[in-house]
């Protein structure tokens, strides 16, 4: 894949406007094998990003084959809940993976709006 | 699927070491990270087993220098090489540039290598890739066990095995104390480098 300054600066500021606004700590965006395409948000202490991006696309791999095993086609959305931190995946277009890291100030409601409309807002940047 | 991005001036490759279990792909890895300093590797990620047998993958991002202006930075993976571990085996190789396959010299081990090898095809051919056609090496690891007792295959065996085939450059290695390990990666970076160049820079 192919990034420019331009798609990656526009990506960027939707992601601002969507979800770091709404005080989201840390998102990323990642593709199907590992690699971070953005990086948004605070610059979270010691957070291992390469290595979170790298186990979300395996992680995110891996749980496509479980949704098969029981007849579903994919799982479009992961959810952790952590005692201070919580953590949100979804799948976008493209093979790509919204992560979101949030603490308990903000609504999982919310959200899960935001990156649904991030997720429009993703996939127009991409097509161009 | 390599990565560049033309705004910060990288590109990203992602090379998978591949080989049956016990042949070595975690011990290459883990040379490497303590040769390297920590400007040019990142965090080395694995998860294994109780023991030390890899469960999923092991992850050691490199950094190796500017070509034409351009970071180049590597991820390198292992598999888990245990036969029951296919699917995932299959989901590492999602993305994958390049590929390392590591042989075990024990001659019982020889069904163990070519099994693997024809793994390594049909999986990669289910992400939609050919094999002859991606940047491959062999590695002929554990020499060191040439010199003892235990019955080993000789490099002719080897190629005969593995390289009929492919006819790419195989590297004799010892991972434990690290001959080979830096010449196999060398050779492997260059191939990926070059073929994800021609691929996505040059050719549009
Ligand atoms: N004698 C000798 N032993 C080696 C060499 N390289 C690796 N080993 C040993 O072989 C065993 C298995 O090595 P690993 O690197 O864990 O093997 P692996 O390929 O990652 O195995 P899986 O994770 O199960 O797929 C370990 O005990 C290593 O110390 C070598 O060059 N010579
Ligand atoms: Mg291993």
């Amino acid at each position: 894949m192919i990034l420019t300054g331009e798609i990656v600066s526009q990506v960027k500021e939707v992601i601002n406007e969507k979800l770091i606004s709404a005080n989201v700590h840390t998102v990323l965006v990642i593709d199907g094998a590992g690699n971070i395409l953005a990086h948004c948000g605070e610059d979270t202490d010691g957070l291992d990003a390469i290595s979170l991006a790298a186990l979300t696309a395996a992680n995110f791999g891996a749980t496509s084959q479980i949704a098969k095993l029981i007849g579903e086609t994919d799982f479009s959305l992961l959810y952790h809940k952590g005692e201070k931190a919580n953590i949100h995946f979804a799948r976008l277009s493209g093979e790509m993976i919204l992560v979101s890291i949030f603490g308990d100030e903000v609504s999982l409601g919310l959200v899960r709006v935001r990156v649904d409309e991030l997720a429009v807002l993703i996939k127009k940047i991409f097509e161009g | 699927m390599a990565l560049i991005d033309l705004g910060k001036k990288e590109v990203h490759c992602k090379i998978v070491y591949y080989g049956a279990g016990r042949c070595g792909k975690t011990t290459n890895l883990i040379y490497i990270y303590n040769a390297m300093s920590d400007s040019d590797r990142g965090k080395m990620l694995t998860i294994d087993t109780k023991g030390d047998r890899t469960l999923f993958f092991d992850l050691l991002p490199l950094n190796l220098g500017k070509i034409s202006g351009f970071d180049i930075r590597i991820q390198l993976y292992t598999v888990p090489g245990q036969v029951m571990y296919s699917a995932t085996r299959k989901l590492v190789l999602k993305g994958v540039d390049g590929l390392v396959f590591v042989a075990d010299p024990l001659k019982v081990r020889r069904e163990r290598n070519i099994e693997s090898l024809n793994d390594l095809k049909r999986n990669v051919a289910e992400h939609g890739l050919d094999l002859a056609e991606m940047p491959l090496v062999l590695q002929y690891n554990k020499r060191d066990l040439v010199n003892t007792p235990v019955p080993t295959l000789t490099v002719e065996e080897l190629e005969h095995d593995l390289n009929q085939e492919y006819q790419v450059p195989g590297f004799e290695a010892i991972a434990t104390k690290g001959d080979g390990v830096f010449e196999t990666l060398k050779e492997i970076s260059k191939r990926t480098v070059n073929h994800v160049a021609k691929k996505h820079l040059f050719n549009g």
